[in-house]
């Protein structure tokens, strides 16, 4: 029973904290905000590079956090905000990078290893299939 | 071709690629995010001296001229192993010499450069950190080589060194100057 209570007042405790890592903004209503935390879900923090601008709690993620929030309030698309952060800092604050030539690699390299891995899988099957036919039951000249 | 080395080759090959994943790491900077503002027009700004916070000094008073403008802040740790490096040789650069105190309070600055020197021909201080967004700045030190069209020509993150301002500042400012007739 303490143990319960214990562990249920210190997952309390890291919520609070949680909580208050992350600057209130004054949404309008909870649309807004819906689409504040989307869109701050795709772009990276620049400098703690593993955290996204949502999570982050390194001053520049709060202030670039306030600029998305104004240009929201300004009118602004998610395209046109993105937009006004890779002027500033390329690419890297996306978190999902543009389809372009030096980043076909990226793109597409996974499939092209799935690819080769595929034509691999597919030889080996193929030469054992015929080996079989070939050479059937070579486990029969063995003693057990 | 034995296949039972199949595996192995295989092990070898991840092994290759997490080898080249440290290797990767360890010799290059991943703070080094590439500016995408290399070859563009500096961004206006106009900010409050740190001396005199009711005078602001910005691009249209270093408008025609090739400076240098370095990022650094009193909270800055590895501002402290870049400054005496500015002391010694921010003279030689034959530039202008342009401090960006970023977001740190005024008295803290000035303390700080009180107690290490002040090898700035100028300092600004840019307290909520707008500017330095528009500079895509992401920490400090960052310093920004920018011609006399107010064109930023450099970028270095981190401290700088003797041997980035012999290999990469000075031949770039040398090559400025040369190319005034442009």
């Amino acid at each position: 029973m303490k143990k319960w209570l214990v562990s249920a007042m210190l997952s309390f405790a890291l919520c609070v904290i949680a909580l208050a890592a992350v600057d209130p903004l004054p949404f309008k209503d909870r649309a807004e905000e819906v689409r504040f935390q989307n869109l701050t879900k795709q772009l990276r923090c620049l400098v703690c590079q593993n955290e996204s601008l949502n999570d982050s709690s390194a001053p520049l993620a709060a202030d670039l956090r306030r600029d998305v929030f104004e240009q929201m309030r300004a009118g602004k698309s998610d395209a046109d905000i993105k937009q006004w952060l890779t002027a500033r800092y390329s690419d890297f604050v996306l978190y999902d990078p543009p389809l372009r030539s030096a980043t076909w690699l990226l793109w597409f390299g996974p499939a092209l290893i799935l690819l080769v891995g595929g034509c691999a899988v597919f030889m080996t099957i193929r030469r054992r299939a015929t080996q079989r036919v070939d050479a059937p039951t070579p486990l029969a000249e063995d003693d057990w | 071709m034995n296949t039972r080395l199949l595996p192995f080759a295989g092990f070898v090959l991840v092994l290759a690629l997490l080898g080249f994943g440290i290797w990767w790491s360890s010799t290059h900077d991943l703070r080094e995010v590439p500016s995408p503002l290399i070859g563009k027009p500096a961004p206006a700004f106009a900010l409050p001296l740190l001396d005199e916070p009711g005078r602001s000094f910005g691009s249209k008073e270093l408008a025609g001229q090739p400076y240098l403008l370095n990022v650094f802040a009193s909270w800055c740790f590895a501002c402290r192993d870049e400054h005496p490096i500015l002391m010694q040789e921010g003279k030689k650069l034959g530039i202008k010499l342009v401090g960006f105190d970023y977001k740190d309070e005024a008295a803290d600055a000035k303390r700080w450069l009180a107690q290490y020197g002040n090898p700035y021909d100028v300092v600004i201080a840019d307290l909520p950190g707008d500017i330095a967004i528009d500079f895509g700045v992401t920490g400090a030190p960052e310093t920004f080589l920018v011609d006399a069209d107010g064109v930023i020509r450099y970028k270095y993150i981190s401290p700088i060194t003797p041997e980035v301002i012999a290999t990469q500042l000075l031949p770039r400012i040398a090559a400025m100057k040369n190319g005034v007739a442009r």
